[in-house]
C-alpha cells in the first residue's frame, strides 16, 4: 500500500523535541508524577491496563504520562511493552466468586442476599462540575463511615436456583483455553477466545455495538443480574515448588447479565447468560462485554446472526483498538507513489468518459 | 484431583508425570469456595509465601531492618521481570479463558546454611522479590519455627486480614435499600 521513504532524520528529531516540550506544558506548573497519575487518575489507568492487556498500574500510569493522556497511544505503548516480557506461566483461574467486594449491585431484585453495595460510584452523582476540586486541597475527605460487612454470596444472588435461568456452566470443562496473543482466531470461534478478544477490545467499539443490540439491532433484552468489583488473589503454579502460591491481588470488575430467550425445539423459554470481566474498575466495558458475549452466542441458541453485534467475524476482527489505530494512523505516512498511480488511472478513465453509446452490430455484409 | 494437589506438603518440586485428563467426561464440579493460598490462621509454606507476596514492600523492609542477624545468600536465580497470563472462568465458574497478562518478578536464593527460598511477586519490584525469597528461606530453618521472623510474618498476615476487614466494613456503609413506589392496581 505505501512505499518506503528515507531521509527526514533531522526533521523527525526536531519533531520529537517539540513533542517533549508540548508534553511538559507550561514549566511554571509542577510536573505530573507517575505516582500521581496512578493514584488520582486510576480509572484511566484501569482502562489502559485492560486494553493494553497487561496488569501493572505503575507502567500504565507511565504510559499515560508519556502519551500526554492520549489513552489510545498509552494502550499502544503498554501493549508493545507486553510483548517484551517473558511469560512465566498461566495463573490458576481467578476465583471471582470469592472476590472481596468493593461494590456490588443486582438490578433484577430489590433485595438480594448480601445486599446492594453502592461502593465508590459515579452513579447517582449530579454530573455537575465540582468547582471545589479547582482549589488544590490537601485535606483528605473525612474517614468513611463503617458498618459491619455481611458475606456477599458468590452467586447471582436472588436469581441463582431460579428454574428459568440457563444452567451454570460446568467447571469440569478444564480444556486449555485458546490464546489470541499466540494463535490467530479461526471461525466459528470458541467462547473462551471471544472473551479474551472482548476483554482487551476498544471500549468505545464495544460500547457502540452493545448499544446497537439494545436499540434493536440484536434483540438482546439484557438485565444486569450482578455487577461487582473488588479484589481477587492471583495464584500461580510455581515450577520450583510444585504447588500454586498467591503472587498478589488484582482488582477486577465482573458483570453477569441475563437475557430473555424464547426457546427453541430443544430448549424451553429461559434466561440466558452473558459474561464480562475486566481489570480494574471498568463497569461500562464489563457490561458492554457481557452484552456482546451473549450476542455472539447466537449460534449456540439457534438464533439467526443478522446484526453486526451478532456477527463474530465482524466484531472480533475489528474490536482491537491497537490494530484499528494502526491502520487508521498509517494513512498519515507518505503515499506518494500510490497516489500517483491512482491519479494516472483516473486520468485514463476520464479520457474515455462519458462512454460513447454502443451501436447494434450491423449484420449486412 | 487438583484440589488434593493443592494440599500437598510444602517442599521443592520433584519433576513427575503430568496429570492427564481422563477420556470420560467428569461430572460437573459443585461450586464451592476454593481454599485460598493466603491463610493468616495457618502459616505453612504455601501461606507464608503468599503473605510475603501480598505484604507491602515497606513492611518487608521494616522486617528486614529489624533483623539482628542478617543472613548472607547466593542467587540461584537472580531477580527477573516477566509476566503471567491471568486466567478466569466464563460466568465465574465455567469455561476457562485468558483475561490478560500481569507483570511478575521472580527469584530464587540460597542461604549459606543451605535453605533455598523462592519468590514470585506481582509487579516489577526486584527488592520485593528478593526480600520475599530470603524470608521464605529463613522460615524453613528449624530454629526459626518460633523465632522473630515467623512472628513477624504472622503479624504481616494479620495486618493484611485487618486491612481487608476494614475495607469490607467501609463498603458496608454504602449498602442501599431503594424504596419502590408501586402504583396500586385498581385506582
Amino acid at each position: 500500500m505505501f512505499s518506503t521513504v528515507t531521509g527526514g532524520e533531522a526533521a523527525i528529531a526536531a519533531a520529537h523535541e517539540l513533542l517533549a516540550r508540548k508534553r511538559r506544558g507550561d514549566s511554571r506548573v509542577a510536573e505530573l508524577g507517575v505516582d500521581q497519575v496512578r493514584e488520582q487518575l486510576s480509572l484511566a489507568v484501569d482502562r489502559v491496563m485492560s486494553e493494553g492487556s497487561l496488569h501493572d498500574p505503575t507502567l500504565a500510569a507511565l504510559a499515560i504520562k508519556q502519551a500526554q493522556g492520549d489513552l489510545g497511544e498509552a494502550i499502544c505503548l503498554l501493549r508493545a511493552f507486553r510483548t517484551t516480557l517473558e511469560r512465566f506461566g498461566e495463573t490458576e483461574a481467578v476465583d471471582t466468586p470469592s472476590m472481596r467486594i468493593r461494590r456490588r449491585i443486582a438490578t433484577t431484585h430489590k433485595s438480594v442476599p448480601g445486599g446492594q453495595l453502592l461502593g465508590p460510584t459515579y452513579d447517582y452523582t449530579h454530573r455537575l462540575l465540582d468547582f471545589a476540586l479547582m482549589a488544590e486541597n490537601e485535606d483528605l475527605p473525612p474517614d468513611p463511615a463503617v458498618a459491619v460487612a455481611e458475606v456477599v454470596p458468590a452467586t447471582l444472588g436472588a436469581l441463582e436456583g431460579n428454574a428459568l435461568l440457563e444452567a451454570a456452566l460446568a467447571a469440569a470443562d478444564d480444556a486449555e483455553p485458546g490464546d489470541i496473543t499466540r494463535d490467530t482466531i479461526t471461525f466459528p470461534s470458541r467462547r473462551d477466545v471471544r472473551l479474551q478478544n472482548l476483554a482487551r477490545g476498544e471500549e468505545g467499539f464495544l460500547q457502540g455495538l452493545a448499544y446497537s443490540t439494545m436499540r434493536g439491532f440484536g434483540r438482546n433484552h439484557p438485565f444486569i443480574a450482578d455487577l461487582r468489583h473488588g479484589e481477587v488473589e492471583v495464584e500461580l503454579q510455581v515450577p520450583e515448588l510444585g504447588f500454586p502460591v498467591c503472587v498478589g491481588e488484582i482488582t477486577l470488575t465482573e458483570c453477569q447479565t441475563v437475557h430473555r430467550y424464547p426457546g427453541d425445539a430443544a430448549r424451553p423459554p429461559q434466561l440466558t447468560r452473558g459474561y464480562g470481566l475486566s481489570f480494574g474498575q471498568c463497569e461500562r466495558r464489563a457490561i458492554a462485554m457481557a452484552l456482546l458475549d451473549r450476542a455472539m452466542r447466537a449460534n449456540e441458541f439457534n438464533e439467526e446472526a443478522e446484526f453486526p453485534a451478532q456477527d463474530e467475524e465482524f466484531v472480533l476482527a475489528h474490536s482491537d483498538g491497537v490494530e484499528a489505530s494502526g491502520l487508521i494512523q498509517h494513512l498519515k505516512l507518505p503515499h506518494y507513489v500510490d497516489f500517483q498511480a491512482v491519479q494516472q488511472l483516473l486520468e485514463k478513465l476520464r479520457a474515455s468518459w462519458p462512454p460513447r453509446p454502443q451501436e447494434f452490430p450491423d449484420d449486412s455484409e | 484431583m487438583r484440589r488434593d494437589a493443592r494440599r500437598r506438603p510444602a517442599g521443592l518440586h520433584t519433576p513427575g508425570k503430568a496429570t492427564t485428563v481422563s477420556d470420560t467426561t467428569p461430572p460437573p464440579r459443585a461450586i464451592e469456595p476454593r481454599e485460598s493460598a493466603f491463610n493468616p490462621d495457618r502459616l505453612d509454606r504455601r501461606s507464608w509465601i503468599s503473605t510475603l507476596a501480598l505484604a507491602p514492600l515497606t513492611d518487608l523492609d521494616a522486617l528486614w531492618d529489624g533483623l539482628a542477624d542478617k543472613p548472607s545468600f547466593l542467587w540461584l536465580k537472580a531477580p527477573q521481570r516477566g509476566a503471567a497470563m491471568v486466567r478466569a472462568r466464563a460466568g465465574g465458574t465455567g469455561q476457562k479463558f485468558n483475561l490478560g497478562e500481569m507483570t511478575i518478578t521472580r527469584c530464587v536464593v540460597q542461604l549459606s546454611t543451605g535453605e533455598a527460598g523462592v519468590a514470585y511477586v506481582a509487579g516489577r519490584s526486584c527488592r520485593h522479590a528478593a526480600l520475599a525469597a530470603v524470608f521464605d528461606a529463613l522460615l524453613q530453618r528449624e530454629d526459626e519455627m518460633d523465632g522473630p521472623i515467623r512472628r513477624g510474618v504472622e503479624r504481616l498476615a494479620r495486618e493484611i486480614a485487618k486491612r481487608r476487614r476494614r475495607v469490607a466494613n467501609e463498603v458496608a456503609a454504602s449498602k442501599v435499600d431503594f424504596a419502590m413506589l408501586v402504583q396500586e392496581a385498581g385506582r
